[in-house]
């Protein structure tokens, strides 16, 4: 290219140059319509089926351009995290970044073709603006900016969870996941978008996005303090909690939801049992109100409950009939989901908080509730469910034949068991996993090698155990038959059990809805078995209460009713936990505290009523 | 009143006045306000205000998170936003360790030097405008937009791009970019001729600007002069090569100079700098089919980004000269200080000061226009 030639003189006839330009096209463009680059900032629109309102796009606006507005008639669901609110844009304040769109976890906001929008008088509100699909004034331009797998700011990918091989976690019944690292923890903490979606979701409302922020923060004392704000059983809640929080994630709307649960489990377990214990006794007074309760059964419903009680100053009393408290926490989940340690270090938090539990306690034969009655101000039954139910299957009442929670508890207190070489199991839930999965355990320390099959009346998409626990069984070698239903326990000519008979599951409900399955019964299968275990739902024993009380008490359906604060008919007797609700150790925790709540109204109601 | 205390009132001599030039002139690209003190047309004494368009960006990074800032930092520089996210960025990578992948890195630099071409061109229009001369701005305007439209077509937008964030850039160019990237800088290459024969030969041009504002390399170096406006007194010196960053060490360009330190000079060094341009996007058009990869490094989600304590000074050549980032983190989601070397703060206030006593009236717009000063990076 030729180099400026500015130290000429110039010519006279430069001028004439210009006359070129006449037959060139003019540098500047038409002012025609033209349509914006693919890729071009325009305005927002929002799919409002994919937004579930989660906020995301407020936060990470730099200019507070973003308001959540509520909309009546749309879908709000916290067990499903999706609220009735949807962005609303101030484009006086928006600064066309498009970072909403990069961070939003649904990838339901993008932006718009449109260039430039004006509007007549009659569109009031226009630079206020609700994006939805259609555009602004329904005038849609087509997307441009849209998230894409480069500028997606959200971490879709969960840190994983260190864990043993299933052929060495088979061999006992300890614990075999690891736990968080400090460096895990801080990244995993760090996907949170703090939209507060597990908070909405959770029985207990427990605080995640605050304590999930601590963690991230480092401090961990923090993240205790938020923890037992809602949950006096977080060593426990940190292992084996359901996690309605993780379901409820806006993360795990496109990706892996934060693993709420194991970072609970990481904050107790790093800052360590005596200083949690420290940490959670330090928010209680020093008042005593003089009033007594007793609590009846030391699961995770009574001795929450009983936790709240005493904080609040109450003298609390639980009696548990078996010799340790936990209830099913320890005689229902086997120890290598959940060690009977962890159990222990939250009773203990529990019971320094000033409760007093006294183990080895049976209602009903060792105390009776008439003295428990005259002896307390208030009395609250949180007893669980005890009894496994029955198929009631031809062959069910046979000795090799038992229930899973039976089982389990027999497991738990070390009691002798008769291990089958091959056992099938009855059921799709947790706690057929739980028998199926332990009964593996015992197989392989006393025969070597294990045998168990599981039955499930689900196919395979809609098993009501946990997906992860789902996973696991399978990895730890137990055939799982989904979609077969139990038709006998059909019996040698010698009377011993010869296995369970099947039959293929065409459908489980009928068309109202009701449970009747519905079987095809040419296809039958036989699983050859020593012993069968019924893991099909349990049931409460109530027997504790007497005949006279059984009869004053209002039942519904076999269960004892309640009111909004568990309170039975009777006005001293409250009722709490899996006998009433269920059906995890969460809701138990939510449950105790609805229940400690009203106990604490009826107590103060009648100190104000006394003379 | 007692006679003892009677003063005079002292009249300045009537050829003696003071003139305020601003916030709102043709002389610069925003508003800045000059009050000059006149010995009939001549200026005697000159103070800058820069203060008409302070809008606080350093205080207001410290309360947005590391993310955020990208969104602010173009605000600095209208006419060349992209050095200022690039740098920002580098700032930021600096301090958390993050390693930008190589297509990234020249992506970076295709917007670097597109920016540099739409501010030249910019600065083509206004530098003939202080002459009175509007066909230049009418082209440049003009020419630039096909660069915008580039900028649209990669970055989804026009003026601001906010491509960049701490890590990479958000995301990569479409199917056929480069294609019509070579087309628009084959066009421009086309019409420098135009340009030379209408402003950079122009005889009333030359005349009008040698000599206006000089300045020489030792005035340049002690007032802190960088850029195009250092080069134009005779120094070779350009941060792309002489403290490299991105990929610039790859890449064959040329460091025009002048000797003159005047008002012509630091528009041909402009002129000349824009060819260098081209240049190196006709090697980025070329090089970036064959460099694969992601364009941006894994980073925290930026509502949880704790960037490492430290402190860290990021510099880019941009087209005013050396810009800089000191961005100090106390481990915190968000800037613990943020300080942005501008270059227009030196060129705006001590050279402009400097250079305009002596000078004429009609000449502070025009020494003003060729030093390039951008007013929201003199107070920022």
């Amino acid at each position: 290219m030729a180099d400026v030639s500015y130290k000429s003189k110039g010519s006279i006839l430069n001028p004439l140059r210009t006359l070129s330009f006449l037959t060139r096209k003019p540098v500047t463009l038409p002012l025609e319509p033209r349509e914006a680059a693919a890729n071009y900032r325009g305005f927002h629109l929002n799919d409002w089926e994919k937004c579930i309102g989660c906020s995301t796009c407020q936060k990470i606006c730099d200019n507070e351009a973003i308001t959540m507005v509520q909309i009546p008639g749309l879908p709000s669901d916290p067990v499903k995290g999706v609220r009735a609110q949807r962005p609303a844009i101030d484009y006086g304040r928006c600064c066309w970044c498009g970072l909403c769109v990069d961070v939003c976890p649904t990838a339901s906001l993008s932006l718009s073709r449109e260039y430039i929008h004006t509007c007549g008088s009659n569109e009031l509100d226009s630079y206020f603006v609700l994006p939805d699909p259609n555009g602004i004034h329904d005038k849609f331009f087509g997307h441009g900016w849209q998230k894409t797998a480069d500028s997606d700011l959200i971490d879709l990918e969960r840190q994983e969870m260190p864990e043993r091989g299933a052929q060495e976690r088979l061999q006992s019944f300890d614990e075999f996941v690891g736990g968080y690292d400090t460096q895990q923890a801080i990244v995993e903490a760090s996907r949170c978008v703090q939209c507060g979606m597990c908070h909405d979701a959770c029985p207990a409302h427990m605080h995640a996005p605050e304590y999930i922020r601590a963690i991230w923060e480092q401090d961990l004392e923090e993240a205790v303090r938020q923890i037992y704000r809602t949950n006096p059983f977080a060593s426990v809640c940190g292992r084996i909690c359901t996690r309605r929080c993780e379901s409820a994630c806006s993360i795990g709307v496109r990706g892996e939801p934060v693993a709420i649960r194991w970072l609970k489990r990481y904050a107790m377990d790093a800052v360590g049992h005596e200083r949690v214990r420290e940490i959670a006794t330090g928010s209680c007074g020093d008042f005593i109100s003089g009033r007594r309760v007793a609590v009846v059964g030391a699961g995770p419903a009574g001795l929450t409950a009983a936790a709240d009680l005493a904080r609040a100053g109450h003298q609390v009393t639980v009696y548990e009939a078996l010799p340790a408290p936990g209830g099913m926490m320890r005689y229902g989940i086997p120890a290598y989901r959940l060690p009977y340690g962890r159990i222990d270090d939250d009773v203990d938090v529990i019971r320094a908080m000033g409760v007093e539990i006294r183990c080895n306690t049976r209602i009903g034969t060792d105390i009776s509730m008439e003295s428990l009655q005259q002896e307390h101000d208030a009395v609250l039954l949180a007893i669980g469910l005890q009894f496994g139910r029955s198929t009631r299957i031809p062959g069910a009442d046979h000795e090799a034949v038992h229930s899973a929670v039976d089982l389990l508890r027999r497991i738990a207190l070390e009691e002798p068991v008769t291990v089958p070489e091959s056992a099938v199991v009855i059921g799709g839930g947790n706690v057929a996993m739980d028998i199926a999965r332990s009964l593996a355990r015992l197989q392989i320390r006393e025969h070597g090698r294990a045998s168990v099959t599981l039955t499930a009346l689900e196919d395979a998409g809609h098993m009501l155990a946990d997906p992860v626990e789902i996973r696991e069984t399978h990895e730890e070698g137990i055939s799982i038959l989904p979609g077969r239903g139990p038709k006998e326990c059909r019996l040698k000519g010698d009377g011993r059990l010869e296995g369970l008979v099947t039959v293929k599951v065409l459908s489980i409900f009928d068309e109202s809805g009701r449970f009747a399955p519905r079987y095809d019964e040419s296809d039958m299968q036989l699983h050859e078995a020593q012993m069968v275990i019924e893991a099909i739902g349990q049931m409460a024993d109530t027997t504790l209460l007497g005949d006279e009380l059984t009869e004053r008490l209002e039942w519904n359906r076999g269960r004892l009713q309640v009111d909004d604060g568990g309170r039975t008919s009777e006005d001293w007797l409250w009722a709490a936990g899996d006998m009433v609700s269920g059906p995890d150790v969460i809701h138990a925790v939510a449950d105790g505290h609805r229940v400690a709540a009203s106990i604490e109204t009826y107590l103060a109601e009648t100190v104000e009523a006394a003379p | 009143m007692r006679p003892e205390n009677y003063q005079a009132v002292s009249q300045p001599p009537s050829n003696e006045y003071e003139l305020n030039i601003g916030p709102n002139h043709p002389g610069i690209e925003g508003n800045y306000a000059l009050k000059l003190k006149l010995e009939g047309d001549t200026v005697v004494e000159a103070r800058a205000d820069a203060g008409y368009l302070h809008r606080g960006f350093e205080k207001l990074m410290e309360g947005r998170l590391w993310m955020q800032n990208i969104a602010l930092v173009p605000r600095i520089c209208v006419p060349d936003p992209a050095h200022m996210e690039v740098c920002y960025s580098l700032g930021v990578e600096m301090l958390g360790g993050l390693e930008v992948p190589e297509r990234a890195q020249w992506l970076r630099v295709m917007q670097l030097e597109l920016s540099r071409i739409t501010a030249h061109l910019f600065y083509f229009g206004g530098a003939a405008a202080t002459m009175g001369m509007y066909s230049n701005m009418f082209w440049g305007v003009a020419d630039r937009d096909l660069v915008l439209d580039l900028f649209e077509e990669f970055t989804g937008g026009r003026v601001y791009s906010m491509y960049n964030v701490p890590g990479g850039v958000r995301r990569d160019i479409p199917a056929g970019f480069l294609g019509r990237l070579s087309a628009v800088l084959d066009y421009l290459d086309s019409r420098l001729e135009d340009y030379d024969n209408l402003f950079f030969s122009n005889y009333v041009v030359v005349h009008r600007a040698r000599g206006t504002g000089a300045m020489n390399r030792q005035q340049a170096l002690e007032w802190g002069v960088t850029g195009p406006n250092l080069r134009a007194t005779g120094l070779a010196f350009d941060l792309r090569r002489d403290d490299s960053y991105l990929v610039y060490d790859q890449l064959e360009f040329d460091i025009p100079v002048e000797e003159g330190g005047d008002a012509l000079s630091r528009i041909l060094v402009r002129r000349r700098e824009l060819v260098e341009s081209i240049r190196i996007l006709r090697q980025v058009a070329e090089h970036l089919p064959h460099i694969g990869g992601p364009v941006r490094c894994p980073i925290p989600n930026p509502l949880a980004w704790n960037v490492p304590r430290g402190e860290s000074y990021a510099r880019v050549e941009s087209s005013k000269g050396e810009l800089a980032y000191y961005t100090v983190s106390d481990g915190g989601d968000r800037p613990w200080r943020v300080h942005v070397r501008g270059p227009s703060q030196m060129h705006a206030v001590q050279v402009l000061e400097n250079l305009s006593v002596g000078s004429r009236i009609e000449d502070i717009a025009q020494i003003m226009f060729t030093l390039d000063a951008c007013p929201p990076e003199v107070d920022r």
